[in-house]
């Protein structure tokens, strides 16, 4: 969780960094599925297998909140008869569902994406249009390469800082030297 | 010179894209323009007041006193559905993200392939296949996305809404997925209001005029008059929009789509959406489930001001790039919908900003919203930043 939440960090703080965004799938209609075709950029990154599973769980999920079956229908009979006060105090099922849809997300970023350098985000953020796959390692090798960079840039300073000390007292030095 | 950089966490709503209006720290969205909401609230309110007024007190006495306490459910959810439709979310859709939306050019470049200079680029449409019938969606230039199916760009609100039914200015806001059935209830049940009170002011008048004369009946209970008239004018209309509506309604169909005759005519494809089954139809959008509002109004996130200080001379250089008027530094100012153009200037102590995707327009004269009191925290983290 840790890990996640420094990974978030590195991500927010970087600026654009490699991303996959896996569009949307709209053959059964308007209902909230995403395409489960593997994109090419994470052929080398990741199994194609593992990616399916998680769209496809994803896309089970979302189904399972869009549902209409009967407990939609009573949940929304009794909401209007109470002319919608109802949700002032209960949760309606779709919002359980997107949270049980944002842990399932961490859950495989910290076990199968993290691991490889790669992030997803929750799609409720990108207002159920996309899931984006950021290339986390790219982040971290320009963050921990630009981070050197600045201590030998530093380093180098504070030389050049003493050399330039020692000779201007060495020069003072030989000025004072009696002949 | 020397600058203050000032981070402050803000709520998401005040950096919102789109022409709408925010109360209650987010809680409450409309659009811009909300006179004819307020005619609409005072020809509700002021007609049953006028209602309660003159015509219950006789009728409790003389009928049944289940006549007013109907008359005071039916007004109280009309009320109910009318806010309930004008201050929610109609499904907006967020705005693309810089990445996102350079990604989406990259792919409509290389769809389109090289075009000969001089020529037109292909119109951006991309072609899905819903329930066996082809669909085009068409790309958004405000918003740079590629627009789902049923959902279209409220010029009014300057937002692109999901299953955009239209923008209804006596709501005031746009009827979109997640608040058409709050909108279709509101228009059934004032329909059933104005047919009620209407009913009731002629038995009202019939049986006054019984015992004292017409003329004296007007005269002892003026309101009747008005009443009659606003329910008179009000009907027509009101019980035509229920009757569109649930025409619209039994097809799965929205106003938006109808106007522009999607799905009507031969050669046109057939309306994708339909289970073609008028209660199937009905329960989807009546009793479906209720959608979140995808936009996070009241999440927090962080903004920076730079703040100039005026030491000896202020630079004309950094106070010009600033939008923030100087005379405020301890209090930011309460703009809604204002976009800083802080993609512009990279600052150097940055933390987390999620900015929208810039805007081509200059941004409108700022407004304040009413009732709005954000809940401003000016973190203590001030980097001085030192500019020669």
């Amino acid at each position: 969780m840790a890990e996640t939440h420094s990974l978030q960090d590195m991500r927010q703080q970087a600026a654009v960094a490699a991303k996959v965004f896996i569009q949307r799938d709209y053959t059964n209609g308007t209902v909230c599925q995403f395409q489960t075709k593997f994109p090419s950029e994470l052929e080398t990154r990741l199994d194609k297998q593992q990616f399916e599973e998680t769209v496809r769980t994803l896309n089970n999920l979302y189904a399972e909140a869009e549902k209409l079956g009967s407990q939609s229908y009573i949940e929304g009979c009794l909401a209007c008869l109470t002319a919608y006060t109802v949700f002032l105090c209960m949760e309606t099922h779709y919002e359980k569902v997107l949270k049980k849809i944002t842990k399932y997300i961490q859950e495989q970023n910290d076990k199968i994406y993290a691991p490889r350098g790669l992030l997803l985000t929750d799609p409720i953020e990108r207002g159920l249009r996309v899931v984006s796959c950021t290339s986390v390692s790219v982040l971290a090798g320009i963050y921990s390469f630009l981070s050197s960079l600045s201590h030998v840039s530093t380093g180098t300073w504070i030389l050049s800082q003493t050399l330039s000390s020692c000779v201007d007292r060495g020069h003072h030095l030989r000025r004072q030297k009696p002949d | 010179m020397s600058a203050v950089m000032i981070t402050r966490k803000v709520r998401k709503w005040e950096k919102l894209p789109g022409k709408n209006t925010f109360c209650c720290d987010g809680r409450v969205m409309m659009a811009r323009q909300k006179g004819v909401f307020y005619l609409t609230l005072f020809l509700i309110v002021g007609t049953c007041s006028l209602f309660f007024a003159f015509e219950c007190p006789y009728l409790a006495v003389h009928l049944s006193p289940t006549i007013p306490v109907f008359a005071i459910v039916l007004f109280l959810f009309v009320l109910a559905m009318l806010l309930r439709t004008s201050f929610s979310d109609p499904g907006v859709l967020p705005r693309a993200l810089q990445e996102e939306a350079t990604f989406i050019e990259m792919e409509i470049e290389a769809a389109n392939g090289n075009v000969p200079a001089g020529q037109r680029p292909p119109p951006r449409i991309r072609n899905v296949q819903i329930n066996n019938q082809i669909v085009k969606l068409k790309y958004c230039y405000t918003c740079k996305i590629f627009r789902p199916p049923r959902a279209s760009h409220c010029s009014i609100c300057d937002n692109c809404v999901d299953r955009f039914d239209h923008h209804c200015p006596w709501v005031g806001n746009c009827v979109g997925k997640r608040n058409y059935r709050y909108f279709y209830l509101f228009t059934l049940s004032l329909s059933l209001l104005t047919i009620y009170i209407f009913t009731f002011d002629i038995v009202h008048v019939v049986m006054r005029s019984v015992d004292n004369g017409f003329l004296n009946t007007l005269k002892e209970t003026p309101g009747t008059v008005l009443e009659v008239l606003v329910c008179f004018f009000t009907l027509w209309s009101v019980v035509g929009l229920t009757g569109f509506h649930t025409y619209l309604l039994s097809l799965n169909q929205t106003t938006n789509e109808d106007i522009k005759g999607s799905w009507s005519g031969k050669n046109r494809v057939q309306n994708p959406y339909s289970h073609k089954n008028i209660i199937k139809n009905c329960c989807e959008v009546l009793c479906g489930p209720t959608y979140p509002s995808v936009l996070d109004r009241r999440g927090l996130t962080q903004e920076d001001l730079p703040v100039p200080v005026a030491s000896a001379a202020p630079s004309s250089s950094s106070s010009s790039s600033s939008p923030v008027p100087q005379t405020t530094k301890t209090k930011a100012p309460l703009i809604p919908n204002k976009r800083t153009p802080d993609d512009a200037k990279p600052s150097i102590a940055a933390s987390a900003q999620k900015s929208p995707s810039p805007k081509e327009e200059n941004p409108p004269a700022p407004k304040a919203p009413p009732l709005a009191s954000p809940e401003m925290d000016v973190e203590t983290s001030i980097n001085k930043d030192k500019t020669h």
